[in-house]
């Protein structure tokens, strides 16, 4: 540590000391909520309270033996990994297509695509259900994956225009006059050097999708609940540990996704070498 | 692959911007032509035109006889080199060179020997497995020189090829360039805003300006007998004299009748707008009026010498107060001709290296 100030101007560490308390403060605020529902789930209580009173794994059980639970876990991974699947490609191919227009056409375009992050979910989700009501889509999958495309798409395209703003055009124009197709350059020359930011939007549109809860409150129920509809249905109706136990999964499940993705972002092995 | 390549009345424009005003240039098979001219000028986007990256509005180019414009880029056959090298990061420097094969299906051992062939040509098999970003400027512009040849294109193209280098090595690049070219003759065009890269490297030159052509010819015809002020003036240094015409057809500057070359075309030049364009080297100093008779002599007055290593340059003043350089290479210097700032000189010029040349229009 600094103790004696380099030159004039310089300011020294503890001249900052409110600015790293600040920072701390900040941290506080953004980890506890994550933080604090561990403990709750493994309560023996029948009810959410903090500090527990006594440690038991009651809800982890519970949660894991409760068909009804399962079901609708296993259903947000459905809707989740389908809407990935399909927002990503389109996602990015409208960024790529984005990237490659006249300026004066993107600018209304872009905007129509992030729509769906700015108007706010409610909004969207009165229209949906009255859409999915005339077309049957209510308390469908299909009708799931439809509205989880629509939230997912404008993450895809946000970060893999971000990849594509540091990507030098004239590799793939130097690949379509070796003999590439568009196609072809796309595949075997842009995507390679894009993928992570695509890695990084499928993500995005995983979690977006999966994480839906407005929106599930209106064309979701019953047998046909997400995993957030269920948990938003148990805090209100039972307020018991449980929710907190899936809670925890779930911030596990993402701390083991963001692992995951910081590996791949890694250059890799022939760059390094 | 030798092909001769005809461009015709080609257009471009970009709203009201014309870019490419009417081009006709005619490329001989084998032949290294350089499009060159000022940043802005048009020569660029010409070449974009010819790698398939940007359309035309009108005209045609003819490849073998054959319309190369309604081919798409990847259809062309046609080598490019980037300026900033345009390597693929994610592959070596065999994936890149063997990356044009592999889209051709070439079998594995032929693309094998096709890319060490390439590599050798251009001196880097040491290099076969470097990742590209190991490498330094002029070995990533040699693999992408390989790249570009190594699947025999008819015609290849560079775009600033070399401007990224640093100049020493840079004029070994244009060096080595020019050997490969004679070893392959594949048709190449090449663009550059560096006149002296366009001189040493060149079949032909293509000077470009505000895009139009403004003179397709030899590096030495367009050194020794540019056309307009705007070639004498992009293409080595010059020093320009405002040329009055009699009514008899004769020429003069400072009110001293001009001898001219025999060369057709030298007084036919001589519009109402026209220049005597001089160059430092071509000129020689004496105390008096060169007695000559193939010589044109201008009186004037010595202002400042400048030592500049392998040259010395004398700047003199016109009696209207114009000045022009003179370049004295060491041996005349050290015969006693260098003026003294103050004195009255003669500037001779042989009547064959008095180049007559129109202003722009």
């Amino acid at each position: 540590m600094l103790t004696a100030a380099a030159s004039a101007t310089q300011i020294r560490h503890y001249q900052r000391l409110w600015l790293y308390g600040l920072c701390a403060l900040i941290f506080t605020f953004l980890i506890v909520p994550c933080v604090l529902i561990v403990p709750m789930s493994f309560s023996a209580s029948n009810y959410l309270e903090f500090p527990p009173r006594a440690w038991s794994l009651r809800w982890y059980r519970e949660f894991f033996d409760s068909a009804e639970w399962m079901d609708a876990l296993w259903l947000s991974l459905r809707v989740a990994g389908l809407t990935t699947l399909i927002a990503t490609p389109i996602g990015t191919a409208a960024a790529y297509g984005l990237s490659q227009m006249p300026e004066r056409l993107t600018k209304p375009l872009r905007m129509s695509f992030l729509l769906p992050m700015i108007v706010p979910n409610i909004l969207v989700a009165i229209g949906v259900f009255f859409v999915f009501a005339r077309l049957g889509l209510n308390n469908t999958v299909t009708g799931l994956v439809l509205v989880g495309i629509m939230l997912a798409l404008p993450f895809v395209l946000v970060t893999v225009s971000s990849g594509l703003q540091s990507f030098d055009g004239n590799l793939e124009r130097a690949a379509r006059s070796l003999g590439a197709t568009r196609l072809q350059a796309f595949l075997t020359v842009t995507v390679p050097q894009i993928k992570s930011s695509i890695a990084a939007g499928a993500l995005f549109a995983f979690v977006a999708a999966f994480d839906e809860v407005v929106i599930a409150l209106y064309i979701s129920s019953g047998e046909n609940s997400t995993l957030p509809r269920r948990m938003f249905a148990n805090i209100r109706d039972q307020v018991d540990p449980l929710v907190a136990a899936v809670s925890s999964v779930l911030v596990v499940a993402s701390i083991v996704l963001l692992l995951i993705v910081q590996i791949a972002k890694r250059p890799e092995k022939g760059a390094a070498r | 692959m030798k092909v001769p390549v005809s461009i015709r009345g080609l257009s471009k424009k970009f709203g009201s911007f014309e870019a490419l005003k009417d081009i006709n240039l005619d490329i001989a098979p084998g032949e290294f032509v350089t499009l060159l001219g000022p940043s802005g000028s048009g020569k660029t986007t010409l070449l974009q035109v010819l790698a398939g990256f940007v359309t035309p509005t009108s005209g045609s180019i003819l490849v073998a006889g054959e319309e190369l414009l309604t081919r798409p880029p990847h259809q062309r056959e046609i080598g490019l080199v980037f300026q900033n090298y345009a390597l693929f990061p994610h592959m070596n420097v065999f994936e890149n060179i063997a990356y044009p094969l592999k889209l051709r299906r070439l079998p594995r051992s032929e693309i094998e020997t096709r890319v060490r062939g390439a590599l050798d040509m251009v001196r880097l098999s040491q290099f076969i497995d470097r990742p590209v970003d190991k490498l330094s400027g002029g070995q990533k512009q040699r693999v992408a020189l390989a790249r570009a040849i190594v699947f025999e294109p008819r015609i290849l193209l560079m775009d600033e090829s070399l401007s990224a280098l640093d100049k020493k090595l840079r004029e070994q690049m244009q060096i080595e360039l020019r050997h490969l070219h004679e070893r392959l003759h594949t048709t190449t065009v090449f663009v550059t805003h560096d006149q002296r890269e366009a001189l040493t490297m060149s079949d032909r030159i293509a000077v470009i300006n505000n895009g139009a052509l403004i003179q397709f010819d030899t590096p030495r015809a367009i050194y020794d007998r540019p056309r307009t002020r705007f070639v004498a003036d992009f293409v080595g240094e010059t020093t320009f004299l405002p040329v009055e015409l009699g009514t008899s057809g004769g020429a003069s500057v400072f009110g001293t009748p001009l001898r001219l070359p025999d060369h057709a075309g030298a007084v036919a030049a001589a519009q109402s707008d026209s220049w005597l364009a001089l160059r430092p080297e071509k000129l020689a100093l004496s105390p008096a009026a060169s007695p000559e008779t193939n010589v044109n002599s201008f009186s004037a007055v010595a202002r400042e010498t400048i030592f500049q290593g392998d040259s010395l340059l004398v700047i003199a003043g016109f009696p209207d107060g114009q000045s022009i350089a003179v370049r004295l290479v060491p041996q005349e210097a050290n015969r006693g001709l260098v003026p003294l700032p103050g004195q009255p000189i003669h500037i001779n010029v042989h009547r064959n290296d008095s180049i007559l040349v129109s202003g722009d229009v």
